[in-house]
């Protein structure tokens, strides 16, 4: 390569082309100019995050991490021009709620996604379910407190199991969409190694594939709680709200979602406060399990 | 010799040759007898291979049992919804019929319910919201994927917009009411004054309207939309990216010429499931949008959509409006049905493209 | 095409000399309408390795999936013929394909462990057909077997997968034989694996003959001279528009080698094609 030389006259090159940087040509404008707006723009988005933060640390902080931090956790809500006052009831309700939306949705949405995952993906069952689930995600969550509305409130007046079951309803798809992801991680040549050695079908979900996918299945689990967690729309309706901590199942019961709802509008500074402190810890729910489905997401085999 | 064999025991030798007739001798079978080793010539008739026992095949099939009719209830569960939201709107059904589409008053005591004012602020709110949050979470997911910033920052930042989806609606719903508003409406007195001969700002923001309700909708969807471009433009093969560059594109160039076309159904399906998850939005509309049953193109004036009336009356509804409500619910899950079909379609036909199958 | 065209080949059978374990005879393998494998008569003999030869897509690999009905795990899998393991059809209707693979076992072309420790790995067939004795004597023992104790021995609470390629196979072939079974598939055992770890994976082959009937596809044709003893050869037939695959030749590997009786055969050892 080296003996041919392009600045010798025997080849002579009309002109060489310039290869440096041409800040001010029109495409480097049309590019620097992209570039700049495409900075501009995620840093936009990033403004309403870091607000949404700093009110929720620096006004619901104020309650929250203070002495009064006992009185705030397990207090009642305050009525009218009532000071102080917590949002014990509420932490409790919400709490109790997702749990029995948990304790339904996942048996049921772990069972479905082994049946589509591992035991008959392209059955027809397993593609109309799958769809079905995919559709289900993006209903709003409203019309799943309608349903429960009509299904058991109706008959049965507002409860705590009411507004667990409208979360059920919520989590079922997310936990199989979640868990069939997770269990289709699991590579095809481990399960036929467990085949190979004789193992039933159930044996090579419960022995290998359960095992294998198991921190994928429970990092979609720990998201779907933390988003029936935050919900409130399917609560609002079925729940309702109360002003004293839950003692039964089927009555109304307070949630932290309702309560910030409810104070939001309400022309007292207390009331706003105790709103917000009921966001951050609302906030710090969710986060929590987020963050637990990280860890679990990260630490694969 | 193999010690393990245990003695006398001879393999029978097939004979070679096409069989055409079949030997087809059933084995002693499992079931009947779960212990027994159905292959007693089998070398090493070992005690340590042996087929499940009957309690192992039982289990089998119980498992399967069930875990098939945990997928059933999936398929149930819909049919179900269906079944009673429809049931339960039929009286108002027969009552109203498509009057109750195009009728634009909500009164109970007069027994007139119609809801073209929520259809049209469903679908006014989650249109401004999916210009904004469409063109931020495209340009965020152009931002991630195409080497703006080092691949940690880029994990950083895909974090924090993660936490963004994370944060529930009515927590966004209170910042809306204590900061977004109080923050816009300098703003909008200005744009009143100045423009109000424009029918965008023909209205003045006296506290809840569409403006901060779409706006805090474009940041709800913002994650949804990124999260889906983010993972269109992923799909994309390296070499096609190689082969722009290679052509002497700049970035920009490979961007907007090649990246973008070649993703552009994934970024369609992104827009159209963000567009979805707007329509049915509720706490933070709820909170934020009025609640005034009025047709208006300002982006000032206080308006409802579908969600925010469900939630709003819900509560506190009689019999009749139940009704009502179940139908406005019927129309609501109409549009988002179709709205997901669609976008989901899109994204299967992407997944289609790019990988041959599924 | 011509009704009358000229009959189909089909291969001499291979008349065993020893004892057969298992006596395959394919008539037609089916995935769908697409015919995979025809007119093949594979008699594995007891206490030898029978090799698997021929161009990729001949169908060899399906064949030896066929003798433990790995195949009937994909859907549209049809298996035509017989398959008799002592005399008793795999293939019959009541039988329970999840029985046979437990005394026909299988090691995969891809060293696939399981996410668990080494230890549990080699006892999960122990633990699977309830095995009654001493656990940790049979998992040393396997691994023993399948020489790789001197190397696991200090780390059995490891996962599986942190052994190296070579390491995993023999580990899947310990696992294999942790229950004894009678007949060991092997499908491309070493086609994962570097030159070092290929030998000591085929040195551990001849010595499990000793105790165990092996069946082993291979793509590479010294690998088959190497180790088995009688080898069978199958070539892919493109002319009813299909790629379908059947059997050429089968014989005792030095045989096929020195002296194959078919030109195909001939062509293909040569290395004419592949």
């Amino acid at each position: 390569m080296s003996d041919i030389d392009l600045t010798t006259r025997a080849i002579e090159p009309p002109r060489l082309p310039r290869l440096e940087h041409q800040t001010f040509e029109i495409r480097a404008l049309k590019s620097g100019l992209l570039t700049w707006l495409t900075w501009i723009a995620a840093g936009l988005a990033a403004i309403p995050l870091l607000s949404v933060i700093y009110m929720l640390i620096f006004k619901g902080g104020s309650r929250l991490f203070s002495s009064s931090i006992g009185e705030v956790l397990t207090g009642l809500p305050p009525a009218g021009f009532e000071m102080g006052g917590g949002i014990g009831p509420a932490l409790v309700g919400t709490l109790v709620m997702v749990g029995i939306g948990a304790l339904i949705s996942i048996p049921i949405g772990i069972l479905a996604a082994i049946y589509l995952g591992v035991l008959e993906p392209s059955s027809r069952i397993s593609t109309n379910a799958r769809f079905l689930a995919k559709v289900l995600t993006g209903f709003p969550s409203i019309l799943a407190g309608v349903f429960v509305y009509a299904v058991i409130v109706i008959h049965f007046g507002y409860s705590a199991m009411a507004g667990g079951i409208a979360l059920a309803v919520l989590m079922l798809p997310t936990v199989l969409l979640a868990a069939e992801e997770a269990m289709s991680q699991v590579p095809q040549r481990m399960k036929d190694a467990a085949y190979g050695m004789g193992c039933t079908r159930t044996q090579v979900i419960l022995k290998v594939v359960l095992p294998t996918g198991l921190t994928g299945i429970l990092t979609g689990v720990m998201l779907a709680i933390a988003g029936a967690a935050g919900e409130s729309a399917p609560l609002l309706f079925t729940a309702l709200f109360s002003n004293y901590y839950i003692s039964e199942l089927n009555e109304p019961t307070a949630s932290l979602s309702i309560l910030i709802y409810n104070f939001s509008g309400m022309p007292f500074q207390n009331q706003i406060e105790l709103a917000w402190t009921a966001s951050l810890a609302l906030v710090l729910i969710v986060l929590m399990f987020n963050i637990l489905a990280r860890i679990l997401g990260r630490s694969k085999y | 010799m193999n010690p393990r064999q245990p003695p006398g025991i001879r393999p029978r030798l097939v004979a070679a040759g096409l069989g055409t007739e079949r030997h087809r001798q059933p084995f002693p079978h499992s079931q009947e007898n779960a212990m027994a080793n159905p292959f007693p010539h089998a070398q090493s008739a070992s005690p340590i291979s042996g087929p499940p026992s009957a309690l192992e095949y039982a289990s089998d099939r119980i498992f399967r049992a069930i875990a098939l009719s945990a997928a059933s209830v999936i398929i149930i569960l819909t049919a179900y919804i269906l079944w009673e939201v429809a049931g339960k709107a039929m009286p108002a059904i027969g009552d109203y019929g498509l009057g109750f589409i195009t009728g634009t008053e909500w009164d109970v005591n007069k027994g007139t319910f119609g809801v073209l004012p929520e259809i049209w602020g469903t679908l006014y709110s989650s249109l401004l919201a999916l210009l904004l949050g469409g063109v931020f979470g495209i340009a965020i997911a152009i931002f991630l994927t195409q080497d703006f910033i080092n691949h940690r920052l880029a994990t950083i930042f895909r974090t924090l917009i993660e936490m963004l989806a994370a944060i529930p609606s009515v927590v966004f719903g209170l910042w809306g009411i204590y900061v977004l508003i109080p923050l816009l409406k300098p703003g909008a007195e200005w744009l009143h004054d100045e423009f109000g001969w424009i029918p965008l700002f023909g209205s003045d923001l006296s506290g809840p309207g569409m403006a901060p309700a779409a706006l805090v909708l474009a940041i709800m969807i913002l994650p949804t939309v990124a999260a889906i471009s983010v993972d269109a433009l992923r799909r994309i093969p390296y070499k096609v990216k190689e082969a722009a560059y290679g052509m002497g594109t700049t970035r920009w160039e490979a961007i907007l010429k090649v990246m973008l076309p070649t993703a552009s159904s994934g970024l369609l399906a992104a827009l159209v499931l963000g567009f979805g998850r707007a329509l049915g939005e509720t706490m933070a509309l709820a909170m934020l949008i009025g609640n005034a049953n009025q047709i208006s193109l300002s982006l000032f004036s206080p308006a409802n959509t579908l969600a925010s009336l469900l939630a709003s009356n819900f509560p506190e509804a009689g019999q009749v409006e139940v009704h009502a409500l179940m139908y406005a619910a019927m129309v609501l899950l109409a549009i988002t049905f179709l709205v997901n079909v669609l976008g989901l379609g899109i994204q299967q036909y992407t997944l289609r493209k790019f990988e041959g199958k599924k | 095409m011509n009704a009358t065209a000229e009959a189909l080949f089909v291969a001499e059978p291979f008349q065993a000399s020893g004892d057969v374990v298992i006596d395959c005879k394919v008539d037609k393998i089916f995935y769908g309408d697409f015919l995979a494998v025809r007119d093949s008569i594979v008699p594995i003999e007891k206490h030898k390795i029978t090799g698997f030869i021929g161009p990729s897509g001949c169908g060899k690999s399906t064949v030896l999936r066929s003798l433990n009905r790995m195949n009937d795990l994909i859907q549209v899998f049809r298996f035509e013929g017989n398959v008799m393991y002592h005399g008793q059809d795999i293939y019959a209707k009541k039988v329970d394909p999840v029985v046979v693979r437990r005394y026909i076992g299988m090691v995969f072309q891809q060293p696939n462990p399981f996410s668990m420790s080494i230890y549990d790995n080699v006892a999960f067939g122990l633990r699977l057909n309830r095995f009654k004795g001493d656990v940790e004597e049979r998992v040393e023992k396997a691994l023993r077997s399948a020489a790789l104790w001197n190397e696991v021995k200090d780390k059995l609470k490891n996962s599986g997968l942190s052994l190296s390629g070579g390491q995993q196979q023999r580990l899947c072939i310990a696992r294999a034989i942790a229950t004894e079974p009678d007949v060991l598939l092997m499908d491309e055992p070493c086609s994962a694996l570097d030159p070092i770890a290929t030998r000591q994976v085929e040195e551990l082959m001849l010595e499990l003959k000793e105790h165990y009937t092996l069946a082993m596809v291979t793509h590479n044709m010294q690998q088959a001279t190497r180790v088995a003893d009688t080898t069978a050869f199958f070539s892919v037939d493109i002319s009813q528009g299909g790629r379908t695959g059947y059997l050429v030749e089968m014989g005792p590997t030095r045989q096929i080698f020195e002296d194959p009786r078919e030109q195909l055969t001939k062509e293909y050892i040569s290395g004419e094609f592949s």
